[in-house]
């Protein structure tokens, strides 16, 4: 431990012969639905569930006589959860398969814990909505489908689950997803698969089930494993948000000034012209560090560090971006807001903090265009004021610049959130339109 | 029967040349971009240092998120006087290599200044008077935000825990009034004395860990390879034979070749029998393995089925 510490980005490159990689994806539906359950077969079925881990779900399902064990017990985590039976809170659970890691996010169901399914879907590549095949498509279907389509999930999967209480019935099946269909067409969902699936029998999860021998396609964890999230990320438009600038003012690096943060889409690589916003000032990239070793080139979602030619001003909150490839950059934001806050209303005139990328601004809310009723997506005009789980188009006007892209172009420099000055909480999430 | 409305465009050639990144990038890249947000963020962040492989990972991570220069914060070590020696001469070097600052505080003076009661008896641990030494040290040097090595797999509670997970000014975590996390937009905002604990390998495994400091060659304490060693058999867990544990009638002192998954506190880590004596015999051991880590070898969970829920809220790690 004692020599200087080296890492070779060759090193890492080797690594990359493996080739696995990683999938985010969220579980919604209604409580009740099975994805608790679903996410306890996906574990099992892939032999991710460890011994002790199994001996205590045993005891547990025991101890409550629910019979058989019951899955669910593997993500229902905190006691509150247990004791009411519910997923409270967003869980992950981690699991793999040969070709790949997943990052499963269990989000709770119920209404008021919209802004938790929010919270996990910001981040998801793909949205498991699950639909209990007795009940077909449900008003939780529609606000989880919309909120999936919002954020920008790239891949939704509606599994039917419950195959098995209802005959495991082909006609329930295609009457559920062709009404499906026509909910989706009304929103912008990329890609969609429907499955037939019992998550209690682990019928289409992981194996093809002998009790629907009319599906022919693919068993939900085949879906999992082959979506192209590469294809999902926007490597066209060069976006660089600076987090922190690296001057280690010792003596062999006394005029070192780099710049540290991740790419948020597209490609930076030596020599390309760049532009800082919002001061506009140009430069060219002198160098592209990892780890302090030379790189060739960064793409989306490395996290690396620029030296720039020339000795301008940057700091934290400025964003670095190719020359002839700018975001808008402006003051007069419009956005589709979930709002947050179970203590306080968001109004015209309400002050907030905006964050955006590493920059934040003061910014007041101008105007609520219209509320979307999440549930029959109708657009309610003449709201005064949005309460927890509201879902709004507003105007908002910040006090410095804010160099943008419209959300659905650019997942990562399209999203903001909004902080209230006083309690500090985050209140609102933020798709810029 | 298949309904599938798929997007009908083809791979750009470009997408298609560009290879995927490897998971062990993504987490590298993503627990690197949460390091300089809290560098960014707060006025005086710290690393938790405990000396076990997870905040081994933390320091390595963040040598790269800030090389060429150092690391922008102190190491912090919160001793239960009952550590390994090993790792505590491992963190010395660690901390002298790196360059950084190492803050070390003892449970010990906590105890004596507080007047605290320990535990006694056989199973008697220090664990959770940890907490105490933390906060007091959180609030002697006004850390407004502290990195840890805490993962979501390694136990239910933690597995829900946010990435920035807000406290209190009495240190506490509020499992139902977490901070909504959106995208990668951290929240650190917070008033004077609160603080937010902050996780950049919350989404990695035991394994995945395994793997990068292989990948990395980072050397690690030696009581992770397999060695003899005296123990003491109690319950069917093996634990390092120390004049710390109080023994009974009922331990048995055996001589085992062993080695730690996790190298916390004496009385409440077990070992497990093992040969495995490099990085690659033991991640090849814990793939196999049946068991998770915490079921293995961490003492203080399996009392109740909430035990770290509980400790979280008191504000433990
Ligand atoms: N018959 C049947 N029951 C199921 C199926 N999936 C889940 N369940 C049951 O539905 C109930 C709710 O499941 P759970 O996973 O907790 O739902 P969650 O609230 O969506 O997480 C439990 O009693 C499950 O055993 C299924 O495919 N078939
Ligand atoms: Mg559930």
């Amino acid at each position: 431990m004692g020599e200087k510490q080296t890492f070779t980005h060759s090193v890492i490159q080797s690594f990359k012969i493996k080739q696995v990689d990683l999938l985010r994806f969220i579980t919604a539906g209604s409580v009740d639905d099975g994805k608790s359950t679903l996410i306890g077969r996906l574990l099992y079925d892939t032999k991710n569930i460890l011994a002790d881990q199994m001996e205590a779900i045993e005891r547990a399902s025991k101890s409550r006589n629910v019979g058989e064990i019951d899955l669910a017990l593997l993500t229902d985590g905190l006691r509150s959860e247990r004791e009411q039976g519910i997923t409270i809170d967003v869980a992950y659970k981690y699991f793999q398969t040969p070709s790949r890691k997943f990052i499963s996010i269990d989000a709770p169901g119920h209404i008021q814990y919209t802004r938790n399914m929010v919270t996990g879907a910001s981040n998801a590549d793909l949205a498991i909505i699950l639909v209990d095949a007795r009940h077909g498509v449900v008003e939780q279907t529609r606000r989880h489908s919309l909120i999936a389509s919002m954020l920008g999930i790239p891949h939704v999967i509606v599994a039917i689950n419950k195959m098995d209480l209802v005959g495991n019935s082909e006609d329930a099946f295609l009457e559920i997803a062709k009404s499906y269909q026509e909910l989706a067409a009304k929103l912008s969902i990329k890609d969609l698969t429907i499955i037939p699936v019992s998550a209690l029998n682990g019928d289409n999860i992981v194996d093809r089930s002998a009790n629907m021998p009319w599906y022919t396609g693919e068993t939900l964890l085949s879906v999992l494993e082959t979506v192209n999230v590469l294809k999902d990320q926007n490597t066209e438009d060069g976006r660089f948000s600076v987090q922190y600038v690296i001057r280690p003012q010792t003596e062999e690096l006394h005029d070192y000034r780099g710049y540290a943060g991740r790419v948020q889409s597209g490609t930076f690589k030596k020599g390309d012209l760049i532009k800082v916003l919002p001061s506009e000032q140009e430069s060219k990239i002198a160098k592209i560090e990892f780890g302090g070793n030379e790189i060739e080139e960064a793409s989306v979602l490395e996290s690396v560090t620029i030296l720039l030619e020339d000795d301008i001003d940057i700091s934290r909150g400025d964003i670095i971006v190719s020359l002839n490839n700018s975001p808008i950059v402006s003051q007069d934001i419009e956005a589709l807001v979930c709002w947050m806050d179970d203590k306080k209303t968001l109004k015209p005139g309400n002050k907030y903090v905006l964050q955006h990328g590493t920059a934040r601004s003061r910014c007041s809310i101008r105007d609520i265009e219209y509320q979307i009723d999440i549930n029959s997506y109708e657009k309610l005009d003449e709201v005064e004021s949005l309460k927890l789980n509201d879902v709004a188009r507003i105007v908002l006007r910040t006090a410095q610049p804010v160099a943008y892209d419209p959300y659905q172009k650019n997942r990562s420099n399209g999203a903001a959130i909004l902080i209230d000055e006083t309690s500090n909480v985050t209140v609102g999430a933020c798709m810029i339109e | 029967m298949s309904i599938s409305v798929k997007e009908v465009s083809d791979i750009s050639e470009a997408d298609a040349r560009r290879k995927s990144p490897d998971y062990l990038d993504q987490l590298e890249a993503e627990a690197i971009y949460v390091m300089r947000e809290v560098a960014g963020q707060f006025e005086r962040p710290a690393l938790l240092f405990s000396g076990g492989k997870d905040s081994i990972t933390l320091v390595r991570l963040a040598q790269k998120a800030f090389a060429p220069g150092k690391i922008p914060f102190p190491l912090v070590h919160v001793d239960t006087g009952h550590n390994f020696i090993e790792a505590i001469h491992y963190r010395d070097e660690l901390a002298a290599a790196t360059g950084s600052k190492l803050i070390v505080r003892y449970v010990e003076d906590t105890i004596k200044a507080k007047g605290l009661k320990e535990q006694t008896g056989k199973n008697a641990s220090r664990n959770w008077l940890q907490t105490f030494t933390l906060l007091d040290t959180i609030e002697e040097f006004e850390f407004d935000a502290c990195i840890g090595g805490a993962r979501r797999d390694e136990e239910k509670a933690r597995a829900k825990e946010r990435i920035f997970s807000f406290r209190d000014e009495f240190g506490q975590w509020d499992p139902k009034r977490q901070r909504p996390e959106l995208w990668n937009l951290f929240n650190g905002r917070i008033h004077k004395g609160e603080n937010v604990r902050v996780f950049p390998i919350s989404n990695w495994t035991e394994l995945d860990v395994w793997a990068y400091l292989k990948r990395e060659k980072i050397a690690l304490p030696s009581i992770y390879f397999a060695h003899e060693r005296e123990l003491i058999l109690r319950d069917g867990h093996l634990l390092a034979n120390t004049p710390v544990i109080e023994k009974d009638e009922n331990d048995q002192i055996v001589t085992r070749q062993v080695r730690f998954r996790t190298v916390g506190d004496m009385t409440c880590t077990a070992a497990v029998e093992s040969s495995a004596a490099t990085l690659d015999e033991v991640i090849a051991e814990i793939t196999v393995s049946r068991i998770s880590e915490r079921g293995e070898t961490r003492i203080d969970d399996q009392q109740t089925e909430a035990a770290m829920e509980d400790r979280k809220k008191g504000g433990y790690f």
